[in-house]
């Protein structure tokens, strides 16, 4: 489709308007957008996802409201106003209110690739430290004291290896 | 490792070797990734952003990939020429170069690896080769990524992987990417036709200089959109499987334009040859679309030249090697007048 301006490029930016109850489509190439100063997907990061959370109408998510992050401080209303995030953490706090989003841009909400060293480790030794726990606790209610007391020492172990893998 | 030792080296995006190398001119993995235990850089305080820097000028200075070693540069007291010759040879991003505050940049000597730190993300670790080499990309940049990983501590959460400033960037914080010369495709007008099948596949193409329509030199770089909820090796997959198609689709126009419009083609690359040779003041982007020309005509077999100075132009010929060459910073008018002297000298010399 050529570009209802000029005549000449290809249109690539295709804006609805309803006026008085009419719907009129415009095509526009992106030279003449910016002349006519259609919203473009350029500036800054923070206009770019604060134009991306408008143009799909984030739906507000009312548990949210009032809520801050603790490490970085945004909140909930700043986040949707497009400050974009502060820190890792908002992924936590904002998850709700995420989800949706990264379904729309991405097509999915859940990590398929890489896991660094640490956290791989991290989650093998959490899932071993509660397979312990459980048969410890499974020895001392079967009076088993001696089977008890090396289960300490493995989960005292492990423990002890997660803090000197601390980074 | 001095700053203008670079000046003398191609950089080895314009190297022009390697696989497929009279279309795909490199291959270029990043990866976002940020300290767990810091603001984003966007939030981080001026005293917080100096101390990521120190701890990753601390940390990085370790790592040996492959024997050899990084060299740093803090950006900040970097002038306004040397940055803008960092972004001319692709080591930082134009953002890092603008940005203020604590920022630094951590390069091997071949320029094949770059770690950006205080970017958008607190990392962007980026490896680059020459050609189609997207696999061997991934590994070096997979085992850099460990080094760094044992170094520091990422953010990074099972469910939605590596915690990026910009939530399009999350899971994998990769950006895969491949630059093409498509000359063929943008002289026979189905250029558009490519980036409109290309998106269908969830990939990006961009033109490397300009914006718009205004794509100087045909160059094009075609990268992934999506990065959570696909693995790296998937989406590496996607692009590899079809920047072939790409290539196969240049080969043809280019075989298409020989035998319908040889003279015409000839034409054009001995017109800018002539233009390249006798200019006495020329713009950075005529030189650009000029050289093109010239790469497509040396690549067809319908002039012979050293196809690696002509590559080496694309970069020496741009407005911070210049003036770095000359020592000086030049207005525009004096540029155009030092670079047009440079490019007859050059290619003179072929």
């Amino acid at each position: 489709m050529l570009c209802q301006n000029c005549h000449k490029k290809a249109a690539t930016f295709h804006v609805t308007e309803i006026i008085d109850n009419e719907k009129k489509e415009i095509h526009l190439c992106e030279d003449c957008a910016r002349e006519k100063n259609v919203a473009l997907p350029t500036g800054s990061l923070t206009d770019f996802i604060s134009g991306l959370f408008e143009a799909h109408a984030e739906k507000e998510v009312p548990e949210l409201a009032g809520i801050a992050c603790p490490m970085c401080g945004i909140t909930y209303a700043e986040f949707r106003q497009g400050g974009g995030l502060g820190c890792s953490r908002d992924y936590t706090i904002f998850k709700k209110a995420l989800l949706p989003f990264l379904e729309r841009i991405h097509g999915s909400t859940k990590h398929k690739g890489k896991v660094p060293i640490n956290a791989g480790k991290d989650m093998a030794n959490a899932r071993k430290l509660i397979q312990l726990r459980r048969d410890l606790n499974k020895a001392i209610e079967a009076e088993e004291y001696e089977k008890a007391a090396k289960l300490r020492d493995q989960i005292y172990e492990l423990k002890k290896g997660e803090d000197t893998n601390a980074p | 490792m001095h700053l203008d030792d670079l000046n003398s080296q191609a950089g080895e995006w314009l190297r022009g070797e390697g696989p497929e190398s009279d279309i795909v001119i490199s291959s270029r993995i990043r990866l976002a990734r940020n300290l767990a235990d810091f603001p984003f850089t966007n939030r981080a305080s001026v005293e917080q952003k100096a101390e990521i820097a120190e701890i990753m000028r601390e940390r990085l200075a370790t790592i040996e990939l492959r024997g050899s070693k990084l060299t740093h540069f803090d950006l900040a007291s970097l002038s306004k020429l040397d940055l803008q010759f960092l972004v001319e040879r692709h080591l930082i991003s134009k953002e890092l170069a603008q940005a203020e505050g604590a920022r630094a940049i951590h390069i091997n000597d071949e320029e094949t690896v770059s770690i950006m730190v205080n970017e958008e993300d607190h990392l962007r670790i980026q490896v680059l080769k020459s050609g189609f080499q997207l696999g061997e990309t991934w590994e070096i940049i997979d085992e850099l990524d460990d080094m760094v990983d044992r170094a520091v501590n990422y953010a990074f959460s099972l469910e939605l992987g590596y915690l990026t400033a910009c939530p399009t960037n999350v899971g994998t914080g990769m950006r895969a990417s491949v630059m093409l010369h498509l000359p063929a495709l943008l002289l026979t007008r189905q250029i558009d036709k490519v980036i409109t099948a290309v998106g269908k596949m969830n990939l990006v193409v961009r033109g490397l200089y300009g914006e718009g329509t205004q794509y100087a030199g045909s160059l094009y770089q075609v990268s992934n959109q999506v990065t959570l909820g696909k693995s790296e090796e998937e989406i590496l997959d996607t692009i590899v499987s079809t920047v072939p198609q790409i290539v196969r689709y240049e080969r043809r126009a280019r075989e298409m334009l020989l035998s319908q419009n040889r003279a015409r083609l000839e034409d054009r690359v001995y017109r800018s040859l002539g233009m390249l040779k006798s200019a006495r003041t020329i713009s950075s982007s005529e030189t650009i679309t000029l050289l093109s020309h010239l790469r497509l005509g040396i690549n067809l077999g319908l002039i012979e030249m050293d196809i690696g100075k002509v590559n080496q132009l694309f970069i020496r010929a741009l407005p911070a090697h210049l003036q770095k060459m000359e020592g000086k910073e030049l207005e525009t008018e004096e540029r155009d007048a030092v670079r047009a002297a440079f490019i007859r000298r050059s290619l003179g010399e072929i």
